[in-house]
């Protein structure tokens, strides 16, 4: 189900501005991947060419090539509905849909796929999406009760149940947990080792304890300065990069040397 | 010792004493505007109330002093129907302009490129800026001869439906001073407030919930039916309340473009079937005797009960869902 990934030499530009420039990596499926590096560095921007959210942006492009099991994401005949289809993503601020009950919310992205479902299957899907995103507990008593009603960790969970509820082969979180509380955090993160088993999961992070504990593997992205654009400069298992990167600029980021 | 503490101390005290003469003034300040403005409103029907009262008591011997008002009719038995022509000729405006503007909303907030957006922003917008005197003769002089031979064809095919039935030859009334005409013009002068309202709507919606959309796999129509539309739901509701205002208060283009009448009818398509309540006031007043003036002001009353209505109803529709409302 959960399939390969795969830059090669992707550039990302907003206009005629290089955000990200030359990133080759390779993604093993059913794996967490955490993206650490100072903010500006083009994380966020990267994240978002693999299910082609860049091109939402007035002006983004990308060259090169991203490819999920071989299939160019940017390939001529490709839908970027459909991509996004298969590539769900959880952003920085949770962000459910207001005019949205909690299962509704849920439900919203099967809706777009198919827009028939029965009554007692809408029912059981949400409650599988919920209880995998660990929420069904806290609001299976009020399932039709407004999504921004419940606390932020809450809604992030919910926004979790929404994109896995169309099974998505690839899970994009960018920052999923910068708004979060403690206890809201250790929960997402105890939520994104048991989602592992289905999806593959990249994530961003500005919390290097967190890429440690949540990830198989790092990459680590820098920005010579302001105004160049940022690359990968490493990418390993996640041990190493803690322990013993290859690069300088790697170890004095972690070591907090950096800047 | 004692003064390094308590010199803040009292400091601190007399900052929130200031505060609080503020926070008094505020508080006189909008009870007070809150006042004024029931006040306003109470002596506004007051006064029509003072006005209409001597038709209102009349009965049906008005119906011997006051020309318009048919043998043997009342006040109240004519502002039933004058009523009635207002409403609809409102609710069919609006029914054709709410479409149109939301539309032309969405089309400037999230389809057209910029500059085609701006120029098509800027041209309904001088919409706006149109007398409505020259709306009449257009609606008189323009509209009604393009339109008589598409009433004819919806009487033919859809006459069916009550609403678009003919006269009693079976045809649309030509020159079509007819109440589908009245409609469409009201329509053209509302789609303004309307559009520029749900645009502005429509803008504000949250980028995060477009791209919530947009990454579940959402077309952009889908991401409009699922983030900019329900969010902006209020929002339209507002516009439309705004137009409908509009539309039942308008008195230059209903009153040269329809041919009036006091029916209970909902044929839009014939003349002489209905009339609104600030045409009619327009047409009658000049040569109005005491008597006369009594009874335009008593219809009057009724148009000014209406759009409270009108108002209270929105606010209900607004308020009914608030807690989905986004504002949370
Ligand atoms: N919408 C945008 N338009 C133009 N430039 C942008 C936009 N979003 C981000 N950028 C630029 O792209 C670079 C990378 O930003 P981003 O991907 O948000 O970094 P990160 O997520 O690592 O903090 C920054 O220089 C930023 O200014
Ligand atoms: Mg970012």
């Amino acid at each position: 189900m959960s399939q390969r990934i795969e830059t090669k030499d992707l550039n990302i530009y907003y206009g005629s501005f290089r955000a990200v420039a030359d990133v080759t990596m390779s993604i093993e499926p059913r794996s967490v991947t955490a993206l650490i590096g100072p903010s500006g560095c083009g994380k966020s921007t990267f994240l978002r060419t693999l299910n082609r959210m860049h091109e939402v942006i007035p002006g983004g492009r990308v060259e090169g090539t991203v490819a999920i099991d071989g299939v160019d994401l940017y390939g001529p005949d490709v839908d970027p509905v459909a991509v996004r289809r298969q590539v769900g993503m959880v952003f920085q601020r949770p962000n459910p849909f207001p005019t949205m009950s909690i299962a509704e919310n849920v439900l919203a992205g099967v809706r777009l796929n198919n827009r028939r479902i029965s009554k007692s299957d809408a029912a059981d899907l949400v409650e599988r999406s919920l209880r995998g995103a660990n929420l069904w507990k806290e609001v299976k008593d009020r399932l039709d009760r407004p999504g921004s009603g419940l606390s932020g960790g809450q809604q992030q969970r919910l926004c979790i149940a929404r994109a896995i509820a169309v099974e998505p082969q690839v899970l994009l979180m960018d920052e999923p947990c910068s708004a979060l509380d403690p206890i809201s955090t250790l929960a997402i993160e105890d939520l994104i080792a048991d989602l592992k088993s289905r999806y593959t999961i990249i994530i961003v992070t500005h919390n290097m304890q967190q890429a440690a504990r949540v990830s198989d593997r790092t990459g680590f992205f820098n920005l010579e300065e302001a105004g160049e654009p940022g690359r990968l400069v490493e990418i390993d298992d996640t041990s190493t990069i803690f322990s013993a990167p290859r690069e300088q600029a790697t170890e004095d980021y972690i070591s907090g040397r950096f800047g | 010792m004692t003064t390094s503490v308590s010199a803040p101390a009292a400091l601190a005290s007399a900052k929130r004493r200031t505060g609080r003469g503020l926070d008094r003034g505020f508080r006189y300040l909008a009870v007070g505007s809150g006042v004024l403005i029931v006040a306003v409103l109470a002596s506004v029907a007051v006064f029509l109330l003072i006005r209409a009262w001597p038709a209102l008591r009349a009965g049906e011997s008005i119906s011997s002093e006051v020309g318009w008002i048919p043998a043997g009719s009342s006040v109240l038995s004519v502002i039933g129907p004058l009523v009635f022509g207002t409403v609809l000729a409102a609710i069919v405006a609006l029914v054709i302009a709410v479409p149109v503007a939301v539309g032309i909303a969405l089309f400037i907030s999230h389809y057209a490129p910029r500059r085609i957006a701006n120029a098509l922003g800027y041209m309904v917008d001088l919409l706006a800026a149109i007398p409505s005197v020259v709306y009449g003769l257009w609606g008189v002089m323009v509209l009604a001869p393009m339109l008589h031979p598409i009433f004819q064809w919806m009487v033919k095919w859809l006459g069916w439906i009550p609403l678009f039935a003919g006269d009693s030859a079976g045809n649309a009334s030509n020159p079509p001073r007819v109440l589908m005409t009245a409609a469409l013009v009201l329509a053209v002068m509302i789609l303004p407030i309307i559009t520029a309202v749900c645009r502005e709507v429509f803008l504000t919606t949250p980028p995060l919930h477009e791209e919530a959309a947009l990454a579940l796999g959402a077309t952009r129509w889908e991401m409009i039916r699922m983030a900019v539309l329900p969010y902006g739901r209020s929002g339209i509701i507002s516009a439309a309340m705004l137009g409908l205002g509009r539309a039942l208060g308008e008195t230059m283009a209903v009153l040269m473009v329809l041919s009036p009448g006091l029916a209970y009818s909902f044929k839009l398509l014939v003349a002489s079937q209905q009339q609104t309540i600030a045409a009619n006031i327009a047409a009658k007043f000049n040569d109005a005797t005491e008597m006369g003036v009594s009874a335009l002001i008593a219809t009057g009353l009724a148009l000014f009960v209406i759009t409270m209505a009108v108002n209270m109803v929105a606010r209900g529709i607004v308020a009914r869902r608030k807690d989905f409302s986004g504002a949370n």
